[in-house]
Parts: structure tokens; sequence; C-alpha cells
């Protein structure tokens, strides 16, 4: 049986929130990213460094980022436990799905120092 | 709060799909069970793919495939932000054929999840539940992303 201590936010219902709300940020932050990319005309370094500067982009950005953590994690714990499990991969599966999941954390723990050392050094 | 999982209980023979377990026994028992074992009597290999459900695990293989290519992405941002020289850098990685075709490729599996996820929200909603509107809204969101993919691709380009 797959227990549901390792979900994020040991509820389904409140993982099902979070990765709506998560999303919605993400999809906000590509679309800003776009607009900018996209229309925001010539790019230099010193527009680029000022752009990611501002308050409200390092609001947006730094939620961007926490967003991506949760994000990922509930999904990639949704895809471990459907097919990562005793029933689908005998007595191993156990051991494959944590090994999976702590390599998802490893990842995820990466970037979120990786993303807070881009957008605040 | 009680979590009830259903439980179908057969004393038959040992028949590999538990579909065909039931109907040949013709013993079977439901039994409510706190907390148990989830249900199985899905046999995920034998089921066929309607679009609905194509639609559904190209969300999750892209979710997946995301999760370690937005390593390039930081990788970029990173680059660009650190200085005007890696600002430059990163202007060459995105000139090169190889940096060109890693971020659209990224861009693709963002731009699907993108869609999907918003369709997903539409659902949520109360739009589209239907078999029609499942089925509609799968073919739409097959649409509208290969269009935006294609439009990254010129972009990118």
């Amino acid at each position: 049986m797959v227990k549901a201590v390792t979900s994020f936010g040991r509820s389904g219902l409140s993982d099902w929130l979070v990765q709506r709300v998560s999303g919605v940020i993400l999809l906000v932050f590509a679309l800003v990213m776009v607009c900018k990319l996209g229309f925001g005309g010539e790019l230099t370094y010193e527009s680029w460094k000022a752009f990611f500067d501002g308050i409200c982009m390092q609001v947006l950005t730094t939620a961007a980022l926490l967003s991506l953590v949760a994000h990922g994690w509930i999904g990639m714990w949704s895809i471990s436990t459907d097919y990562f499990t005793e029933r689908l991969m005998g007595t191993k599966g156990t051991v494959i799905r944590l090994a999976f999941q702590a390599l998802c954390a490893v990842v995820l723990f990466t970037y979120l120092i990786w993303g807070l050392r881009i957008l605040w050094s | 709060m009680l979590q009830f999982g259903l439980r179908v209980v057969s004393s038959g023979s040992l028949a590999p799909h538990p579909f065909n377990r039931l109907r040949k026994s013709g013993q079977k028992k439901c039994d409510i069970t706190v907390k148990d074992k989830r249900p199985v009597n899905l046999d995920i290999g034998t089921i066929a793919l309607p679009i609905t459900a194509i639609a559904s695990i190209l969300h999750r293989a892209s979710g997946a495939f995301i999760f370690f290519a937005v390593a390039i992405l930081f990788a970029l941002l990173g680059q660009s932000l650190s200085g005007p020289e890696g600002f430059a850098a990163a202007q060459e990685c995105l000139n090169s054929f190889i940096g060109k075709l890693l971020v659209w490729g990224t861009l693709a599996g963002i731009i699907y999840h993108s869609v999907a996820g918003v369709k997903h929200l539409v659902m949520d909603a109360g739009i589209g539940e239907t078999m029609e509107g499942g089925i509609r809204g799968a073919q739409l969101v097959f649409v509208v992303s290969a269009v935006l993919i294609v439009i990254a691709g010129l972009w990118v380009w």
C-alpha cells in the first residue's frame, strides 16, 4: 500500500489546490516572460538585469520558484505512486519509488537554491 | 476524515484480468474497508487509449520532461544575469543550433503542459465535463499547443 506521508500537504485535497494555485502562478510568470522577450523591445544586459531587480519581478520570480518546487513535487509524487508500486513492480516497488522520490527531492532542492542564488545575488 | 476504499474480493480461479476473474468465478463480494489497498480493477496494459487518455498521458509525460529540462532555462537565466560577459555568452548559446533546439524542445514541453493545465482549470470550473466535452477539449489542446509550438519554433529561429 502506498502511504500518503510523502505527499506534499498530507492530504489529497490540499495537494489538488496547491497544484492549481502553483500552476496559475507559473502560468502568469511564463506569460510575463513571453511578453518581456517577445514584445519588450531590444534586450541589453542592463535592461535585462534591471527588469529582474524590480520589486514586482522579485516577488513574481520568487513565487514562481516556490511554485515550481511545490508543483514539481506533487506531479512527480503522483507519477511515482501510480507507477512505481508493488502491484506493478513487485517487491522492489517501494524501494524504487522511495529512491525516485529522494532523487526528485534533491533535484527540486537544487533548483530552489540555484534559483535563489540567481535571483538574489 | 475516514477514507473508504471499495475492494472487490473474489475466491475464484486466478485469471490474469480482474474483470475476467470476476465474471468467470461468479462469486463476488464487495466489502468496504478503511484505508485498505487501493481498488485494483484496471489493467493499464489492456486499456484502449482514446484521445482524452492520450492528452492525459502526454500531460504527465510533458510534466516529467519539464521537471528535468527546466535546468536548461535555469542555466540560461543564471548565465544571462551573471554579468555583461555572461549575457553575451547566453546570447551566443541561443544562436547555436543545439542551443535553439534545446530551448525549443523545453518550450514545447512547457507549452503543451500549460495548455493542458488550462484545460484542467476549465474542467474544474464545470465546463466540458461530458464525454463530448472531454473529446472536444482534448482536440482543442492538441490544436492550440501545436500552433503555439510552431510559433515558438519560428520565434527561437
